[in-house]
Parts: structure tokens; sequence; C-alpha cells
């Protein structure tokens, strides 16, 4: 190679370098104002401030979904599976709204730690099967823990 | 070694091998980019959890997939221009950039018509979606300055300046799902794993990002043929060309 | 097929809009981006040779001009 070119393309190579390091840095800095919502162990730890908008994320607890029956208010617990934080929010839901299913939530903390929702918007993870095969696995999944129960129990 | 590279360089070679691979690109690309649609549209099962609209993943994918990959091509060719000052590797930044700024649309236009039915909102600024916004303006950006400086040289430089610092945007955008919490769920498809989809519904996403990769190299093809002739008209092989695709 | 009837394919379960708008969408810009390339290569192959066939008229007055100077510059010398 040219050494004029070698030393053009190590001038762009450090170049490159530096602008990642710099970029790398001040995303770094930014973290937590580039995450979109808080985790519901960060809010049960304090980290979330209270009386401002914020977003509260994670998973809708199995069985802790109540829909009051005059009105459209729910209320559900969000849950990372270490800690949960109780949610209130009158609204429609999105259809994919469910018991184990991923959320985010906007709104504002109050001071009794219920996070205040005014807006509820689905997550969804990466996996795509069709209906038959997720049936399936929960049907598999039931089974495994029917057999699991019934080992427990003495043989008749 | 070196002399091959340099004889890629040569726009005339260039414009001729590309004339004899550009049909089968085409065809080649149109096939497989409709067989992958219909199969996704009509034949693959339905998503347990998202139902039908998840169907949208199978132009979704492969338009956010060629955004990216197409901006990596253009930094690699920017290097190019900058080291070797080589014509080929400008014109190739100037004729893809106006496609990638189309599929980056595409992307989040997809994306923003998905959003809607699954997560309830057309758009939230998180972080994948954020960079990829960047990406559609880095691309505008790019066609903006390039169309600012008349002299040819000096925009090449200028634009394959201004293409290398946008290219720290690429890694932000593909691990901005696993570095901060988004709405937007993590990638399907990793190099290291199976991905998270059984086959009857992969194989079409495939056979779609295989399509519009060979439709870009169609696009990239003629586009720097364009290029080619409008920038070196007072060459004696294009006069030839030209002159003799007449009779 | 993953559907039952026609009417059911273009429906999607209520999801039809969304999707059908997407695939309208890329498909109309994609084909819009390749007509409009293939014809932008056309014209410009077009305005060459538009160029060169002026160029070519414009050196056959020109050469002919000179032959004419040059058969009166041949008569003065004689």
């Amino acid at each position: 190679m040219h050494p004029i070119r070698k030393k053009r393309l190590t001038i762009i190579l450090f170049l490159l370098a530096g602008l990642t390091v710099a970029v790398a840095l001040t995303t770094y800095a930014l973290r937590q104002n580039i995450n979109l919502f808080y985790d519901p162990s960060q809010i049960s730890a304090g980290e979330a401030p209270s009386d401002v908008r914020i977003r509260a994320g994670g998973m809708v607890k199995e069985g802790s979904v109540v829909r009051d029956p005059d009105s459209l208010k729910v209320e559900f617990l969000v849950t990372d599976y270490s800690a949960s934080v109780p949610v209130e929010y009158v609204g429609i839901l999105p259809d994919l709204f469910a018991e184990g299913q991923g959320i985010v939530a906007m709104g504002r903390l109050n001071n009794e730690g219920r996070f205040v929702a005014d807006q509820v918007l689905a997550k969804h993870d990466e996996n795509y099967m069709p209906p038959e095969v997720s049936d399936a696995l929960e049907k598999a999944s039931k089974n495994q823990s029917k057999a699991a129960a019934d080992s427990i129990k003495p043989a008749t | 070694m070196w002399q091959i590279f340099h004889k890629l360089g040569s726009p005339k070679w260039f414009f001729g091998i590309s004339t004899r691979f550009m049909p089968w690109l085409l065809v080649g690309g149109v096939l497989l980019l409709l067989a992958g649609a219909i199969w996704g549209l009509a034949f693959a099962p339905k998503d347990y959890l998202q139902g039908n609209s998840y169907r949208i993943i199978f132009i979704h994918v492969p338009a956010a997939f060629l955004a990216q990959s197409i901006y990596i091509m253009m930094a690699s060719a920017a290097i190019v221009t900058l080291v070797w000052r080589m014509k080929l590797a400008d014109m190739f930044v100037k004729a893809v950039a106006p496609v990638g700024l189309v599929l980056t649309f595409l992307a989040l236009f997809t994306g923003a018509v998905w959003g809607k039915p699954t997560w309830g909102t057309w758009w939230i600024w998180d972080a994948r979606l954020t960079s990829m916004l960047i990406l559609l303006f880095l691309y505008g950006g790019v066609i903006a300055l390039d169309r600012a400086i008349t002299d040819d040289k000096s925009a090449a430089r200028a634009v394959a300046v201004l293409v290398l610092v946008g290219v720290v945007n690429i890694p932000i955008i593909k691990y901005s799902v696993e570095w901060w919490n988004t709405l937007h769920q993590p990638a399907t498809f990793k190099l290291t794993e199976k991905p998270s989809m059984p086959a009857e519904m992969w194989v079409p996403l495939l056979l779609s990002v295989l399509g519009l990769y060979l439709v870009f190299g169609w696009l990239a093809c003629i586009r720097m043929q364009t290029e080619i002739l409008s920038r070196e008209q007072r060459t004696r092989w294009v006069k030839e060309l030209v002159m003799k695709g007449k009779s | 097929m993953a559907f039952d009837s026609f009417s059911a394919f273009i429906a999607m379960d209520g999801h039809g809009p969304y999707v059908w708008a997407c695939y309208a969408v890329f498909f109309v810009l994609l084909a819009v981006m390749m007509i409009g390339s293939a014809m932008a290569k056309k014209s410009v192959v077009e305005s060459c040779r538009r160029g060169y066939e002026f160029q070519a008229e414009k050196s056959k007055v020109a050469t002919s001009k000179p032959s004419a100077s040059f058969a009166r510059v041949n008569v003065s010398q004689d």
C-alpha cells in the first residue's frame, strides 16, 4: 500500500475510534434518560421520582388484574419477578394486554407508591409461533406440573 | 491483489460487468420478494399473540435490515473514497443514498402501522425508534450535502466524512434493544442462536430479505450506471457505447 | 392457505387495513423507485446521444470551413 494512503487510512481509523469513544461515553452518561421506562424494582427502591410523569414497564402479574364493573377502571400489579408496583388506569387497554404479558405504562407515582397511569402500551417479545404450537406448549407445561404433583402424591 | 482492486475501480469495467448481472438480479429479486410476501401474507400461520397483524414483519424486517446494511456499505465506500480517491466508490455512495432513505422510511412507516394495533401507539420515543429516525436524517443529510456542493471531488470528500461520522449510529440501532429498556422487542434473528420463530415463519421472511437484497443490487447497478454515464460522457468508451446502442 | 375464505384473507381478523396499507405503500414506493431509476438512466443515455450528435454536426460544419479557407490559401499562394 502506498504510504500516503496508509497515512490517510490510519487517520480515518483514529478519528472513528475517537468518535466511538465520545458517543459511547455520552450514551453511557445519558443511559437513564435513554431508558424508556423504570423497572418495578427501580421504582420500589425509590429510584424513580414521584409526582413527575414517568414510564413504568414490566409484566402484568398473573391473577392481579381487577376490573371495575361500572367503569373502565383497571387495577393490576406490574412485576419484574423481584418486585411489583400497583398500577391503576382508566381507559381502553390495547388488545395484547393480558395477565403475564409485558406492558409499558405512562403516568405518575403518587405518594402512596401507587402508579396512576394515563396510557398503557403493550410490549411483546421476539418469539413468534402459531396458535397451535403455543396451545401445545401450554398443555405440555400443565401436564408436566400435573405429573410433578402426581408424583408427589402417594400412589393409590 | 492491489491490481484487481484498482481494476474494480474502473467505471468502464464496472459498466460491462454490471450489465451482465443486472437481468438476473432483477428477475431473481422480484421473484423472491413476491414469493416471500405472498407466502407470508397468505400461507404462513398466524401468531398466537398478535394474530394476523404480525404479517407486516415480512416487509418490515427486510426494509429495516437493508436500511442498515446499505449504510454499512456506504461507510465502507466512504473509506475507499477518502483513502484511495476511487471515483466508483463515491458514485456508489451517491447512487444508493436515496435507496437507503426510502427503505428507512419504509421501515419506520411499516413499524408505525404495526405498532398501532399491537403496542397501542404509532410512535414512541424509545431508543430503537429514535436511532432509526436518526438514520433517516443521516440519509437525508448525505443527499442534501451532495447536492449542495457542485464540485464533484469536494462533494465526494465531504459526503464521505459525513457518512463515516454517522456510522456510529449503526451499532446503536442494533444494540439499542439490549442496552436500554425499549418498547421494541429484541431481535428475532441472532447469528449465534436459532431464530425464535418456527420455519414456516422464518423461511418466507428469509426469502423476502434475500429478494430485497437482490432488488437493491439491481437498483445500485442501474443508478451507478446513470451516474457513470453522466460523469464520463466525454470519454470515448461512453460515446461508443451510447452510439452503438442507438443503431 | 392460512385463511378459510378470501374475505377472511382480506379482513385478517380486523387487522386488514394495517397489513394491506403496509404492503401497498411498500410495493408502490419500491416500484416507483425502480421505474424512476430505469427512466433516469434512459434519459441520461438520450441526452448523451443528443450531445454527441450535436457535436458531430458542429464538427462537420467546423471542418468544412477550414477546408474552404485552405483552398483559398492555396490559391493565394499560387
